[in-house]
């Protein structure tokens, strides 16, 4: 093997502190049976040493009764598996195999070239850092080339060799190679792949695959096994943001409570504030703990047990990320979707969703289109059939913790199941959402799991019409601070000056929803965003029927305000009543935070919640140093040049 | 660890330990078989490091054939008594009822009773919906294909052609009543990982790997230990006595052994390295046909 050099070198024990632990590449090889693929990895594992005597031995006899290639051993035996392809001369799945070099571990994840090639490029190119996409130097770029390089560049793999392949039935000419490197180059400039490296080879020869031969000199580059044990992959892991998705609960006795997971991205130290999802509790890391011991620090993909200095409810499924840097906490995601199953997918239709380690039900709103995969146009269809992949809105039953997959692999990624068959019908990257696009659309599509039911606007009367009755252009204002910090005042009086004003308004706050609508509703977290996401639910009814809202909540988190903001859409204005804890708490009439400082009540904001300042409020408002009026006047105005308060 | 990148090995423990965590979360009942060697020693150690400072939270089941080394019984029962694991053993009542042994029945007929019915009835009995087997992708072509997650019917079938596709670190766990997942967490290992795992967390394994003086028969160009007095010698067949290793454990009268001075871990990994024959070359069973393994484990074996 190719170990032996170094072995005879340093001997057993020096080899091992060296060599015992290496680095790990993971490796997709794409293209068809034509192009020389399974002869490709015989040959590398050949010409690398991997292929043990028995093994040789069995293959060459597997040659005269399958092989193509006469007396020869036909490489591309080692790597066909199971029975059924071996007869039909096809492989039908994927397959991964195995092999090292001093510097490196290699797994590389086989797939067809052919039949179900989306669904099983898409299983093999999840996990991978790397694609080699084989072209035949005949013929050149071809359609299932776009294929392979657009599924490789949907699953995110940053790095790719184009291996230009049967250089020997072209004469090993240089022209050919530049001429298929400028179509591919060109090509590509639509995928947003940062890498791409060109090798011309002969796997059938074994040039340029391990050993660089001596039939193209003007090739400068590495062989493909240099380039794959030199390629820099380290900095592709996202260490930014802290994301450690809860896999279990570990309570071996009443001392200890910790939380075990794999850190899908980032770093956690201890000491590091905390905030988990969905509840938006926060604590710091007590401590984080393995087998092998108590560590510092963990980074991903680290599988570790995390313990936290407050007792605060978290359970698997749920997600533990830095309080300044969450990921967004949504039910509403919008992905791309690879259609794995022979029923295609038609919208409506309802699923389990499984991401990280959080599973509930969701149903798929709407199909947007449908891509092209050969030549990346965009297709309007009414349903998604098997090996196809679109763009879809779905709409789950709880909310997920989630990132945009080409930010973070680990939380922009997700599968849907069938539930009466169980099987994994597809899978999902999730895309950053257009905000404003996404409400309008929104609207325009029921909520109602489960069912193909779309709102059809039965209505004869027009939202301009009602405006134009009623006299006004409706708003929401939506009001958020601490409690004590002033809303409700100032919506009230706000409400007052408007009604002179003869416009139709209505205001919503704490009181108002809690002992009506929401009474169903407690104080978790949860809880919370559904007082809040019904509140703007109320407020864009309120705003088809030409009225405004005046909304007074003291709506703590950002990500929650952000979906207030996209369920009313247009009309949608924030305001921030700023004022200090200390203020807000010498203003404890009712004694709220008299008893949450004492023990008595949890959950309060300021207190034992955490409260995110707003950064896009278009109003702010002083209510320590300015009087009611003053922050009346200024919403007024607000109003007014927006063009709100006109007839 | 400062530079905050993971060596291959680490990255093989953790993704394994997600791997264990996840079945025990989402399974009623998981099971973790253990068949004494490298690959269940080193399973067992992910486990208790998936838990701890908990315990490992489900059985560890062996299932016994009654033809095992006798070494590997007494490996076995002294590391469940140190671990303190929930240990459980099934031995298939009618292979004993009926005697069933590889000299008296064959291979094959000792193989389906012992080894593949007797782990369909173990897992029947516990109505496991979950099976850990400590199985690699590299030890057989027919391998290289298997999924993490194995989902099996209700007769411990498994279909080549219809399995779950298996992305990112996502696995699908749903299973009907009756059905049940066969769990591989060391998919992605080599031989050679297992070793170098084995020599960096200097696990205890059985002595039987390592090369010492052993009572020998060659049979079929392959070393035979004479383990107990049940194997019957042919005529003129006298043991002798030979430095020699194995580097798969099973059943003694089914496991050739190796010519080797490799004694200590370090030596093993040396001669693997330098080796030019495949680990399974040592297993009668694998030998009768060219898809042996594959139709097997349509049958339900591991």
């Amino acid at each position: 093997m190719t170990f032996s050099t170094q072995l005879d070198d340093l001997g057993i024990e020096k080899y091992l502190e060296k060599y015992g632990e290496r680095e790990m590449l993971k490796l997709l090889t794409c293209g068809s049976v034509d192009d020389g693929k399974s002869t490709l990895i015989g040959r590398l594992l050949y010409d690398s040493d991997q292929v043990h005597d028995d093994v040789l031995e069995a293959t060459t006899k597997a040659s005269g009764k399958f092989g193509t290639t006469g007396k020869e051993v036909d490489l591309a035996l080692l790597v066909d598996g199971l029975q059924a392809e071996r007869e039909q001369g096809i492989t039908i799945d994927v397959a991964y195999r195995y092999f090292a070099t001093d510097r490196r571990k290699f797994v590389m994840a086989d797939t067809p070239g052919h039949v179900q090639y989306t669904r099983n490029m898409a299983t093999g190119a999840s996990a991978c850092d790397l694609a080699v996409i084989l072209i035949d130097a005949r013929q050149g770029v071809l359609e299932q080339t776009h294929r392979h390089s657009f599924i490789c560049s949907l699953l995110g793999i940053k790095h790719f060799v184009i291996a230009i392949n049967k250089m020997d039935l072209v004469d090993y000419s240089q022209d050919r190679f530049e001429e298929i490197r400028a179509a591919y180059t060109e090509f590509a400039a639509r995928l947003q792949v940062p890498d791409i490296h060109f090798i011309p080879m002969s796997a059938l020869v074994g040039e340029n695959v391990v050993h660089r031969g001596e039939s193209m000199p003007w090739f400068q580059g590495s062989p493909l096994l240099d380039h794959l044990e030199t390629v820099h992959v380290g900095s592709d892991r996202n260490l930014m943001d802290l994301r450690f998705p809860v896999q279990n609960v570990l309570r071996p006795n009443l001392d200890f409570r910790g939380y075990s997971g794999t850190l899908a991205s980032g770093v956690v130290r201890v000491g590091d504030k905390i905030i988990a999802l969905p509840s938006g509790k926060q604590s710091t890391v007590k401590s984080i703990e393995t087998f092998d011991g108590q560590l510092e620090v963990a980074f991903a993909p680290m599988a570790v047990v995390m313990t936290l200095n407050d007792e605060i409810d978290i359970s698997r499924g749920d997600m533990i990320a830095a309080p300044n840097n969450a990921p967004t906490l949504t039910n509403g995601v919008e992905a791309m979707l690879v259609w794995f199953n022979d029923a295609p997918m038609k919208p409506g239709s309802n699923y389990l969703i499984k991401h990280t380690t959080a599973q509930t039900s969701a149903t798929i709103t709407d199909l947007r289109y449908r891509i092209n995969v050969a030549n990346m146009h965009r297709e309007t269809v009414p349903e998604l059939g098997m090996n196809e992949v679109g763009r879809v809105r779905l709409d789950c039953a709880r909310p997920l913790a989630v990132d945009s997959y080409t930010k973070n692999h680990g939380t922009g990624s997700f599968i849907l199941i069938d539930r009466m068959t169980n099987a994994t019908v597809a899978a999902g990257m999730i895309v950053e959402r257009k905000i404003a696009e996404d409400a309008l659309k929104r609207r325009t599509d029921s909520h109602d799991a489960g069912s193909n039911v779309r709102l059809q606007d039965k209505r004869h009367i027009s939202t301009e019409q009602r405006q134009q009755r009623l006299n006004q252009k409706p708003f929401v204002l939506w009001i958020t601070g601490l409690p004590r910090s002033g809303k409700s005042s100032i919506a009230y009086e706000l409400e007052q000056r408007l009604f002179d004003k003869q416009k139709f308004v209505q205001v919503l706050d704490g009181e108002i929803l809690r002992l009506g609508i929401n009474r169903d509703l407690g104080f978790n977290g949860a809880d919370r965003w559904e007082n809040q996401r019904r509140a703007a639910e109320l407020a864009r009814l309120n705003m088809t029927m030409g009225i405004s809202t005046i909304i007074a909540l003291v709506s703590p988190l950002g990500f929650e305000r952000q979906q207030a903001r996209e369920i009313v859409g247009d009309g949608f204005h924030q305001v921030f009543c700023n004022a200090p804890l200390e203020a807000c708490e010498g203003r404890d009439t009712h004694g709220l935070y008299k008893r949450a400082r004492a023990g008595e009540i949890a959950n309060v904001t300021g207190i034992d919640a955490p409260y995110e300042e707003p950064t896009k409020a278009a109003i702010v408002l002083d209510t320590v140093n300015d009087s009611i009026d003053t922050n009346v006047q200024k919403i007024l105005d607000h109003l007014s040049n927006n063009g709100l308060l006109e007839s | 660890m400062t530079n905050y990148a993971l060596s291959h090995l680490q990255q093989l423990e953790q993704e394994s330990i997600h791997i264990i965590r996840e079945v025990a979360s989402e399974f009623e009942r998981p099971v973790m078989l253990y068949s004494v060697g490298k690959d269940s020693g080193v399973m067992l150690r992910l486990a208790q490091k998936a838990f701890a400072p908990a315990k490992i939270p489900f059985k560890i089941l062996h299932v016994n054939t009654r033809w095992k080394f006798r070494e590997m019984i007494t490996f076995r029962d002294n590391l469940m008594k140190e671990l303190d694991l929930d240990f459980i053993e099934w031995i298939n009542p009618e292979g004993i009822k009926n005697d069933i042994g590889p000299f008296k029945h064959g291979t094959q007929r000792h193989t389906h009773v012992m080894k593949t019915e007797g782990l369909k009835q173990a897992l029947n009995n516990g109505q496991y919906d979950a099976a850990f087997g400590g199985a690699r992708r590299d030890e057989e072509k027919s391998r290289a294909k298997e999924r993490i997650f194995s989902f099996r019917d209700r007769h411990h079938q498994w279909d080549p052609k219809n399995q779950r596709p298996e992305l990112w670190d996502l696995f699908n766990c749903e299973v009907q009543k009756g059905e049940s997942i066969r769990v591989f967490p060391l998919s992605n290992w080599t031989e050679l990982d297992v070793w170098l795992y084995v020599h960096k967390e200097q696990l205890p394994m059985v002595p039987l790997y390592l090369a010492k003086e052993r009572p020998v028969v060659k049979r079929n160009g392959t070393w035979i230990m004479v383990d107990d007095d049940r194997m019957p010698l042919e005529d003129g067949e006298t043991p002798e006595m030979k430095m020699v290793r194995f580097r798969t454990l099973g059943c003694y009268p089914l496991t050739g052994a190796i010519e080797s001075e490799a004694d200590t871990v370090p030596k093993i990994i040396e001669e693997m390295l330098r080796s030019r024959d495949s680990e399974r070359q040592g297993r009668v069973i694998d030998f009768d046909e060219g898809n042996s393994m594959e139709d097997k484990k349509r049958e339900g074996y591991f």
